[in-house]
């Protein structure tokens, strides 16, 4: 398998007032051309960070990642974010907020009348070309959501970068953004990383599960792979034996292996542990 | 039965509930006793206070200056009518008898009437506010965005925004004699030091406030930038802007009431025209009129401090994305 994108040995420092803090140890991952990768862990081990550094927002201390055998140092449409909270802006409509994101990845490419149909297209793809005049404050968390996916897509993006996208979305709406996902992703065939806390989305979703350990210091514990074929069908599958094995191993992944038993303030505790062992 | 049907359909919008009905004359109600008590009190403490000047005007004196003032304004308009008048017979006489003549026409110079002084001065604020406006939004911009820069103009900003104007008001009136030297100048210099009087103190609230405002934008707004690429000018135009409007107008209204507030002591202290000097000069007659007619100015620098601030206010609505925000 050729990686496509490339994370090796990523280390990343935070300085704080005691010293830097390795929130991330040497995390390794290759991901192919196409491929949806999740990554899960309990809050706190780092998995924005790793989303982050990818993202270019954050820049690694030690290591790095390569996008197409090409160093990754700065943020850039070819990775786009879809964010937790959407972050659309709110004076613009939804048209407006794609058209922002086009406008900058296809100037001199795209005339302005194929922009005009890029932005309806891609907006039509998450199911929101009846709401293109409609400001954030006007539509529902849902449909927030889909607009920040359709600004993300309409950047043609090489990898699609989503940290908790439906996190914050009850429980019938995240299923209904779910299959316009693996729809989207069917169709397209993006390379997609996903942060998420939700141990079913993440099976169903995914390629590959990426499961990470705790913090502080938190790196990649397991990596299983789903080899459910596509297209997947959440109904039938919440009956199949396979689907249930992976649910149970992610679920003891997190909840024997890596039990959290740390309080909040345990990074700095351990952190004082390791100065005076020092 | 039509009738019927259509009134049992659509009762809402016809008939307001009592409930409407109560919060509106509330709204209305309260205001209008409160006032009322407001004069009835006024009235009664003037009584009681004598001055040199005769007794503190009421309400009623109040009221009869303030005609008296307008109705001086129509006379000085009338006089001014008639001189134009009598200078273009006069000239016109003098052509007929000799075209070669050479023909003078002069200005009319009466003195500027109360609302001459109001219009002076709110040309003047308005112009002062506006040019402060125009350094102090970029400016507070470019702190906001950059924490050098703030570490580094900060002190200065500190240092210069507590300056009384009547502190700065020499200096500009040494300086603006010496520099803004013209034969044929547009704007007189009295206007040009009340101007900059104004807007030196009245920078700073719209600066800090700027500055704030863009350097609390969200977080993920500025992800959004960064993941775009967005070149300066249009990150600044497309996210940064519109995003600290609402902290941008409070610095705004803030000058706005401070720049109003200078004027007047400035054309006061300067004798530069204006009401500030309307007062002044009140005050220097010393007729048993005085009082009452600087009353009258009191609650007219009052009133247009209150209209310049509602007009903020409309700006901010028209312009701003946030139709929901509290305005007060």
């Amino acid at each position: 398998m050729k990686s496509y994108l490339q994370l090796s040995e990523v280390s990343i420092d935070f300085p704080t007032p005691k010293g830097p803090f390795r929130a991330l140890d040497k995390v390794s991952l290759n991901i192919a051309q196409g491929e949806f990768v999740s990554l899960i862990g309990h809050s706190g081990c780092g998995k924005s960070t790793v989303l982050n550094i990818v993202a270019g927002l954050h820049q690694a201390t030690e290591g790095g990642v390569l996008l197409e055998d090409r160093e990754v140092n700065a943020p850039g449409p070819e990775r786009a974010v879809v964010f937790q909270n959407h972050s659309l802006l709110p004076w613009l409509t939804a048209y407006q907020n794609v058209e922002l994101a086009v406008k900058r990845v296809f100037n001199g490419q795209k005339s302005k009348a194929e922009m005009k149909d890029w932005i309806i297209h891609n907006l039509a793809l998450v199911n929101m070309e009846h709401a293109l005049d409609k400001r954030p404050d006007e539509i529902s968390g849902g449909m927030k959501q889909r607009v920040g996916i359709a600004r993300a897509l309409a950047m043609e993006p090489k990898v699609l970068l989503m940290d908790e996208p439906f996190g914050a979305l009850d429980a019938l709406t995240r299923a209904q953004l779910q299959d316009s996902l693996m729809e989207i992703h069917a169709d397209l065939g993006n390379t997609v990383i996903m942060i998420t806390h939700d141990v079913d989305e993440a099976v169903l979703l995914s390629d590959r599960i990426v499961m990470m350990t705790n913090g502080p210091s938190a790196s990649i514990g397991e990596i299983l792979r789903i080899d459910l074929e596509r297209p997947r069908k959440r109904v039938e599958l919440s009956g199949d034996a396979r689907y249930n094995h992976f649910r149970h191993e992610v679920l003891a992944f997190l909840y024997e292996r890596q039990r959290k038993v740390e309080k909040i303030e345990a990074p700095q505790a351990s952190l004082k542990a390791q100065q005076k062992a020092a | 039965m039509k009738s019927l049907t259509s009134i049992t359909h659509n009762p809402g919008p016809l008939r307001p509930t009592s409930a409407q009905l109560g919060k509106f004359g509330r709204a209305l109600l309260l205001p209008l006793i409160a006032a009322l008590l407001f004069l009835f009190l006024w009235s009664n403490v003037a009584r009681q206070i004598d001055t040199s000047l005769g007794q503190f005007p009421g309400p009623a004196q109040v009221w009869e200056q303030s005609g008296n003032l307008i109705s001086e304004h129509r006379q000085e308009r009338q006089r001014e009518v008639e001189f134009i008048k009598r200078q273009e017979v006069r000239n016109a006489e003098t052509l007929a008898s000799n075209p070669q003549a050479e023909v003078r026409i002069r200005p009319y110079t009466g003195k500027p009437t109360f609302l001459d002084q109001i219009k002076t001065s709110l040309l003047t604020v308005l112009a002062g506010f506006l040019l402060a406006s125009l350094i102090a939004i970029p400016l507070g911009i470019l702190i906001g965005l950059n924490e050098s820069v703030y570490t580094a103009v900060n002190p200065l900003i500190q240092l210069f925004k507590p300056v009384s104007p009547l502190a700065w008001l020499p200096l500009v009136t040494m300086v603006v004699s010496a520099v803004y030297v013209s034969q044929d100048p547009v704007f007189s210099k009295s206007f040009i030091t009340s101007m900059f009087t104004v807007l030196l103190c009245c920078l700073w609230p719209t600066v800090i406030n700027t500055a704030v405002g863009v350097s609390n934008v969200s977080k993920d707004l500025l992800n959004v930038s960064q993941v775009l690429r967005l070149p300066v000018l249009t990150h600044v135009f497309k996210i940064i802007v519109p995003a600290s409007l609402p902290l941008m107008f409070t610095g705004l209204r803030l000058s706005l009431g401070i720049a109003w507030m200078v004027l007047i002591a400035a054309e006061m202290l300067a004798q530069s025209p204006g009401l500030g000097k309307f007062v002044w000069d009140e005050f220097q007659n010393g007729s048993s009129n005085s009082l009452g007619r600087i009353m009258v100015a009191v609650l007219v620098i009052g009133f247009i401090g209150f209209v310049l601030d509602r007009s903020m206010l409309f700006l901010q609505r028209t312009v701003s994305w946030d139709k929901n925000a509290v305005l007060r």
